[in-house]
């Protein structure tokens, strides 16, 4: 009989950390490879975590889109013996920016990797020596070519980041995006901070714009460790809370782009319908992000229904004004002149560097993990997630449009079976089964976020890896302002509004 | 052509006529009220549980430099001592002032004595500010884009967020301050032409927040410089930014 190659786990559930199965490296990337042959499987996250002082564990775990099953496997060496292993990269380039982060933690070398940058100048690196001042910029030697360097500080009120261009003339060649500025040692606080409060203000900190579908990630991942189950109005709630987000900075984001066409009546109504929404939140938890609403093990603001028609109120007054508005501006010549063909990403690229999200969306790649990989109020009610294929600005304003229209049909439809209310009150401590891996998954408004946690002998956190959507998608916009005008890179880069925090963590 | 006076005329009137007296909902929690009664259990909860550790105890005071207000300390006291009231107006201008003691009523957060002379000279009727988000989560980034849309219009008071430093009046923090962005907030700040003031904005910018105790941060820009005006909050409501800078300028 062969040796089982990988555990399989459903998005939400756990398993003993000596199930997972180790394999050899040369079994390791011949079962990545072999995986990954297959359209509907992509990899989720792929990291390291050290087992004692000198051995590490690398854990990988590769989602099967179509049977709602994830694949876990990892292999471990020595990393005093084994410093250099070769690069899956080259023949998977979706995997790239994961070895390339083990790379930078870990001091192993991927021979061959063809792109091995830092990722984000973490302060617990191996090489202190490599610094954000010495980044290794592609360079091509040119007369007729010039660089453009953008930032960290940007033009606006926004996150730092460096993008560096090089243009020929107006048009860009080629954008290299160097980030790590926003790096505040959030999973190594994981391990550091004692009480679940603590870790729950931590997890809504990931990313302030994703509030919801970051600590409902956490939550699901504690729960499943401790083997909690949380009541019908709780993850009625929580999945409401995520769709509204959802609406709220697609709004937001439309806004944001009129604001980069100088599309002034767009901007202006867009942001004030934007207020509606987020004040929806304030009204039910406190919060205008989300923030308090959802608690591991608990359901300290139930869906009742006081807070029902609260939000049915505000959608009434949201929905009408924002489809008069927005089914104008995408009338607009003007509007569509700027946003056709503008920035475009094929479905081949999106494929190749592993996009998630949104940005697979636009480029007609189903990948949803409200679909595919269910969880919350999605198990129940099957969800058909919208795509787009041109792949360019407009895609990615028409997408966010109709993705509102879906997700207020969804909030509806929440409301209108509301499970019976009941206020679980926050609990001070989990208790977590002792040796467990578990994953956990939820679609944010960027795309896939995914929260893998590994407990010791003792039942205490041993590691918490973070996956924000932008990992993968920065990747996408330095593909899309390719053969662009410089000029069109904030309309390209609004887009997507990927996050600077949740990248660098 | 008309359905543009149509989507005008359905949006209405958005704007908050006069932003220093309107008042938030009371779901809202703003600056907390800790009632004179002794603590006939002792059981010092709150002090344990405050995920920022920003409660005391004896006399029971709440740092709002710390404070990420998710309000559980209001629910875990057995005797409802400490209550969170919708005052938004918490800015400070001393780190002092950020404490709220129990039993002390209108406490005032703000100082106007201590006001640098040359700031409601030169910025009363004009200020122009650059941000530095510094490990920020992009939640105070988002309440501060909100400060200058349709609803607050901080615009109207001059106030206004540009794009560079050299034409800007001061810097504007967001986050805990980390290693990795040292030099760019550094450089920034220079290249403010002087005189020029400093705005911390959030728990993390003010005392690290949730992030104090990371390894990846480095805070000692705040050694070097002073502060002007403290603004609380996670992440900072806009009515709390605005009237906070309109306490200093004005």
């Amino acid at each position: 009989m062969s040796q089982q190659k990988h555990i399989i786990l459903q998005n939400g559930s756990c398993c003993k950390v000596n199930e997972i199965p180790l394999l050899t490296y040369n079994q390791f990337t011949t079962h990545t490879l072999e995986l990954m042959t297959n359209p509907q499987c992509h990899c989720v996250n792929y990291y390291s975590y050290p087992v004692n002082e000198n051995a590490h564990r690398f854990i990988c775990c590769i989602a099967n889109d179509s049977k709602a099953e994830i694949y876990v496997y990892g292999w471990e060496c020595l990393l005093k013996e084994t410093p250099k292993v070769y690069s899956i990269t080259p023949a998977c380039p979706a995997l790239h920016i994961f070895e390339r982060e083990i790379s930078e933690n870990t001091g192993l070398i991927f021979e061959n990797h063809p792109w091995n940058k830092p990722v984000r100048w973490s302060f617990d690196r191996q090489d202190a020596t490599k610094v954000s001042d010495n980044y290794p910029f592609y360079r091509i030697e040119s007369e007729e070519l010039h660089q453009v360097g953008v930032g960290p500080i940007h033009a606006g009120i926004i996150e730092p980041g460096h993008f560096r261009f090089i243009c020929n003339g107006e048009k860009v060649l080629h954008l290299e995006i160097h980030l790590g500025y926003q790096h505040r040692g959030v999973e190594q606080l994981f391990l550091q901070k004692e009480t679940l409060a603590q870790q729950t203000i931590l997890a809504e900190s990931i990313a302030g714009d994703t509030v919801a579908a970051h600590t409902t990630a956490f939550a699901h991942a504690l729960e499943s460790l401790a083997g909690t189950e949380v009541s019908q109005n709780t993850i009625h709630s929580r999945t409401l809370a995520i769709e509204l987000e959802r609406v709220a900075i697609h709004t937001g984001d439309l806004s944001a782009l009129c604001t980069d066409i100088a599309y002034q009546p767009g901007a202006a109504v867009f942001q004030g319908l934007r207020t509606t929404l987020i004040n929806t939140f304030l009204t039910w938890c406190g919060n205008r992000f989300a923030r308090r609403l959802i608690r591991a093990g608990a359901n300290p603001f139930p869906l009742n229904i006081e807070i029902k028609e609260i939000i049915l109120k505000n959608l009434l007054a949201f929905e009408s004004r924002y489809i008069e508005m927005a089914e104008y501006m995408f009338d607009a010549p003007g509007v569509l002149a700027r946003f056709e063909d503008t920035g475009i990403v094929t479905e081949e690229q999106a494929r190749l560097i592993g996009a998630v999200g949104m940005a697979a969306r636009t480029c007609d790649i189903r990948r949803d993990i409200r679909s595919s990989h269910p969880y919350g109020w999605f198990l129940k009610k099957a969800h058909h997630p919208v795509c787009h294929h041109s792949g360019d600005v407009y895609a990615r304003a028409i997408l966010r449009h109709n993705e509102v229209k879906q997700s207020l049909s969804y909030i509806r439809k929440m409301l209108e079976d509301l499970p019976e209310e009941d206020a679980i009150p926050n609990k001070a401590e989990l208790a977590f089964t002792p040796d467990s891996f578990t994953i956990s998954m939820t679609e944010g408004w960027r795309g896939e976020i995914c929260h893998c946690a590994i407990t010791d002998s003792s039942g205490k956190l041993k590691h918490y890896k973070i996956k924000d959507p932008s990992l993968h998608n920065w990747f996408a916009l330095a593909l899309a302002v390719r053969n662009n005008d410089i000029s069109d890179f904030p309309i390209c880069n609004k887009s997507f509004d990927l996050s600077y925090c949740g990248y660098d963590l | 052509m008309f359905t543009i006076f149509n989507i005008i005329k359905h949006q209405g009137k958005q704007y908050i006529p006069d932003v220093t007296k309107v008042t938030l909902p009371a779901y809202h929690p703003g600056k907390p009220h800790i009632e004179n009664k002794l603590c006939s259990q002792n059981c010092n909860d709150c002090v344990q549980h405050c995920p920022v550790k920003a409660i005391d105890n004896s006399p029971l005071r709440i740092d709002l430099s710390k404070c990420v207000f998710c309000s559980d300390c209001e629910n875990i006291c057995p005797e409802k001592k400490i209550q969170f009231t919708p005052d938004f107006k918490i800015a400070s201008n001393t780190l002092e002032n950020l404490v709220v003691t129990e039993g002390i009523i209108n406490s005032t957060f703000f100082n106007p004595d201590i006001i640098r002379k040359e700031i409601k000279r030169c910025f009363g009727r004009s200020l122009k500010l650059r941000l530095v988000s510094n490990g920020s989560c992009n939640g105070c980034e988002l309440e501060l884009n909100a400060a200058g849309n349709v609803n607050f219009d901080m615009g109207r008071y001059g106030i206004e967020f540009l794009a560079s430093p050299r034409h800007c009046d001061g810097v504007v923090i967001t986050g805990p301050l980390v290693k990795n962005s040292e030099q760019a907030l550094e450089l920034t700040y220079k290249a403010i032409p002087q005189p020029r003031i400093i705005i911390l904005v959030g728990a993390c910018a003010i005392s690290g927040g949730i992030f104090a105790d990371s390894s990846a941060l480095n805070r000692s820009f705040l050694d070097k410089y002073k502060p002007d005006l403290y603004i609380p909050g996670c992440p900072v409501h806009p009515l709390t930014f605005i009237n906070g800078i309109l306490e200093l300028i004005k």
